[in-house]
């Protein structure tokens, strides 16, 4: 049974995730999150879905770098883990970001700081096991700034940058590292986006997307595939187009 | 404000959508956000699942399963699952749902608010039957456990409630043994009414499942009509179909005067060539349309109507020709004409459809306005003299007096509304 660990798993993409790979075949799932009765309601529910799995639940504090450290020694200690997917994250208002800081500061801490301990933790337990691939949800808002939510892009942009370096130095071991980008997608993250829900990807297609392109051990998968180009293209144009569009 | 549809897209209705996630949050969220209804698939045909200007919560968020016990075959999961989800996952575990409608594509919630019925209702009733309780929140701030053994009054008004006793947060189902998604199924044709009726009733003790398709337009009313029964086939490997899917609204209808003889003319032809026994699965069989996603777009953009009735069936024979009569008068109606009869059981709901022993008709009607509505006022009008009813789930438009007539368990049912709810159908049938 492959070993899979889930930071963030009340997450809707993660769940979708999770749902994914019960599917396939039985797993042995860890699911970490805030909250511990939400994270118990997921379990509850992949544990119908799939009885030959084994799923538990566990609670955690997001930031604190002693607990997470802890975690990943304890987990990988327990038996070899396959997958850690690290999902958690938040879309803050960016108008309020630049007034109220305490706001801002939320949203960096639990968007770039707080992904960056998990998967500081565990790719040294991964890499001392010698065996893993560690995926980590970004965002194609990290791509580049924009008016509308660059304290979100930025914080996301910081992922790429850490999973990047981290891919780099772990380039040549048996451990993968995978950065995620999805599109805008429907969950509850984007419920207040009313007005664009016809253009939202659905949760299961985005999950199903990560779960192959993790498989396949992608360094970078865009979700859906087509945010790939076109954030290519959001990426070349020149300051002078891109200052003047209203995105 | 976002455009809210439901399946017969007549009009779209700008609602406040509010969507539930959480089963801990449903409480807290319809007690802020003001009056509203739940919306589960949108699958109804008419207005019970609309409110325009008004506040919508939509149910399809809540879909985790809680518990299964494979001993018992009892279930408890969310009111936003699906029945097609239960269905692929229980199937191949050896059970399935005892009753589900001629679409899977609904959740938990939307069956049990219309009570819905399927082909093996003369077996086993419809979808409430097999509900042993539900968690109801209220927007008071309530919550109401109730099922058919405890707070049996509450349990009955939100068995075919359409939304309206509350927002249905978990439900409690009894699946049934089954030894796969098999059935043998059988298909004969029949050139007038008398007929169906020999071949319903003498088909009713050996066939679980038995339905017809009827072409409304012909003159003696032919049709197929189709019976099944579950088979053991252990050695066909269970697949599902891949979906696709009608990807915009077609700019007119493709329902029309055009299209509609011929097509029902070549689909009578076709089908009575493949007359005999086969062997579908459940879901090829019950659900035929649901691989074809967002099909309801075939009809153009103005959208249709469908029209279902019950009657007695005392005089049902003479009422369904009378009702033909008016369709084909009309030069309305569609390839989807449904005959079936209703077993001898009454329905638990105080507003549940399915009338002992009754006769159901269900058709679709392209919405050409005022021409539609005067033909359905005139059926109205038959459905009445008869003692029929027609279907919450599918009506957009019948009148008050109608539905206060069809629906003798009304005041009773009207008590166990919550005041906080209301949507498009209840004000236009019950006020507010
Ligand atoms: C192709 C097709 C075939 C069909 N065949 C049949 C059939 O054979 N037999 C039959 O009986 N019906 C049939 N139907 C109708 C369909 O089964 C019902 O309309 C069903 O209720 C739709 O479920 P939904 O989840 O889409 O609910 P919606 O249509 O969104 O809502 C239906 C009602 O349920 C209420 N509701 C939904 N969720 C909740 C909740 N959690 N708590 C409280 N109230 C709730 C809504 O307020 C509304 O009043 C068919 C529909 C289609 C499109
Ligand atoms: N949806 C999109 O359009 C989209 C697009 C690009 C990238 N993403 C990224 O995809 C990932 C999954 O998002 P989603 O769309 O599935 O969103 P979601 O369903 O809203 O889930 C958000 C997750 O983040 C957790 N979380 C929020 N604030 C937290 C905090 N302060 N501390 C710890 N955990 C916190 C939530 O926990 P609780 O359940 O306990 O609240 C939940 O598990 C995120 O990293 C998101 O940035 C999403």
């Amino acid at each position: 049974m492959k070993r899979i660990v889930i930071i963030g798993a009340t997450s809707s993409i993660a769940e979708h995730c999770a749902r994914c790979w019960i599917q396939k075949a039985p797993v042995d799932l860890v699911l970490v999150g805030r909250n511990k009765e939400k994270t118990e309601h997921v379990a509850m529910d992949l544990r119908v879905r799939s009885p030959q799995s084994t799923v538990v639940s566990m609670q955690i504090d997001f930031l604190d770098p002693i607990h997470i450290k802890q975690l990943a020694d304890d987990l990988e200690k327990e038996a070899a883990i396959d997958i850690v997917l690290i999902a958690h994250g938040v879309l803050p208002d960016q108008s309020r970001c630049q007034t109220d800081l305490v706001h801002c500061e939320e949203a960096l801490l639990v968007n770039a700081v707080s992904p960056v301990l998990f998967s500081e933790g565990f790719a040294a337990s991964m890499q001392k096991a010698g065996h893993g691939t560690l995926a980590i949800i970004g965002s194609v808002a990290g791509d580049r700034g924009r008016k509308s939510n660059y304290t979100y892009g930025a914080a996301k942009g910081l992922v790429a940058r850490f999973a990047e370096g981290l891919q780099h130095r772990l380039a040549g071991t048996p451990v993968n590292v995978v950065l995620i980008k999805p599109g805008p997608t429907d969950t509850p993250m984007t419920a207040h986006m009313t007005s664009q829900s016809g253009r939202l990807a659905s949760a299961s297609e985005v999950a199903k997307q990560i779960v192959s392109g993790i498989d396949k051990g992608k360094p970078v998968i865009y979700t859906p595939a087509k945010w790939a180009l076109i954030m290519w293209v959001v990426r070349c144009l020149p300051r002078w187009v891109f200052n003047r569009i209203n995105i | 404000m976002v455009k809210v549809f439901s399946w017969g897209r007549l009009e779209g209705a700008e609602s406040d959508a509010h969507s539930l996630h959480q089963r801990g949050d449903v409480s807290r969220v319809i007690q802020r956000t003001g009056s509203g209804i739940a919306h589960g698939m949108g699958r109804s045909y008419g207005d019970a699942c609309l409110n325009p200007a008004c506040v919508i919560w939509k149910t399809a968020g809540l879909d985790h399963f809680i518990r299964w016990d494979e001993e018992t075959g009892r279930l408890i999961c969310e009111a936003g699952v699906l029945l097609r989800d239960i269905q692929r996952l229980m199937i191949p575990r050896g059970w399935m749902l005892p009753v589900t409608p001629g679409t899977q594509l609904v959740t938990v919630g939307g069956a049990i608010a219309n009570d819905v019925h399927g082909k093996n209702h003369h077996v086993l009733g419809s979808f409430g039957d097999h509900v042993k309780g539900v968690t109801l929140c209220r927007t008071n701030g309530d919550v109401i456990e109730c099922g058919p053994d405890h707070q049996s009054d509450w349990f009955k008004a939100t068995v075919g409630g359409v939304g309206l006793t509350g927002v249905i947060v978990t439900a409690d189902i009894q699946l049934r043994r089954v030894a796969g998604p098999w059935l043998e199924a059988e298909t004969i044709p029949y050139s007038d009414i008398d007929e169906f009726f020999q071949l319903a009733d003498a088909s009713e003790s050996a066939w679980e499942h038995t339905v017809s398709w009827i072409d409304c337009l012909s003159l003696k009313g032919r049709g197929l009509f189709m019976r099944a029964n579950p088979i053991d086939k252990k050695e066909r490997l269970i697949s599902f179909p891949r979906q696709k899917k009608i990807p915009f609204v077609l700019p007119i209808s493709f329902v029309n005067s055009f299209s509609l003889k011929p097509f029902n003319a070549a689909y009578f032809y076709l089908k009575k060539r493949q007359k005999g026994l086969s062997i579908a699965s459940i879901e090829s069989f019950s659900c035929p349309l649901d691989h074809i996603l967002e099909w309801n777009r075939l009809y153009g953009p103005n959208g249709f109507f469908q029209y279902q009735s019950v009657v007695p069936r005392a005089d049902a024979l003479n009422t369904i020709n009378r009702m033909r009569r008016e369709i084909r008068a009309a030069g309305q109606g569609s390839f989807l004409a449904v005959l079936k009869t209703f077993g001898k059981k009454a329905p638990l709901g105080f507003l549940s459809f399915p009338q002992p022993n009754g006769v159901t008709l269900a058709l679709d009607f392209p919405n050409k306005g005022k021409t539609t509505l005067a033909l359905f006022e005139r059926l109205d009008a038959i459905v009445h003299d008869a003692g029929g009813r027609i279907y919450l789930a599918k009506d957009a438009c019948q009148s008050r007096d109608l539905f206060v007539s069809g629906y003798p368990k009304l005041e009773q049912f009207l008590s166990f509304r919550d005041p906080g709810i209301s949507s498009q159908l209840s004000r236009r049938l019950m006020g507010y």
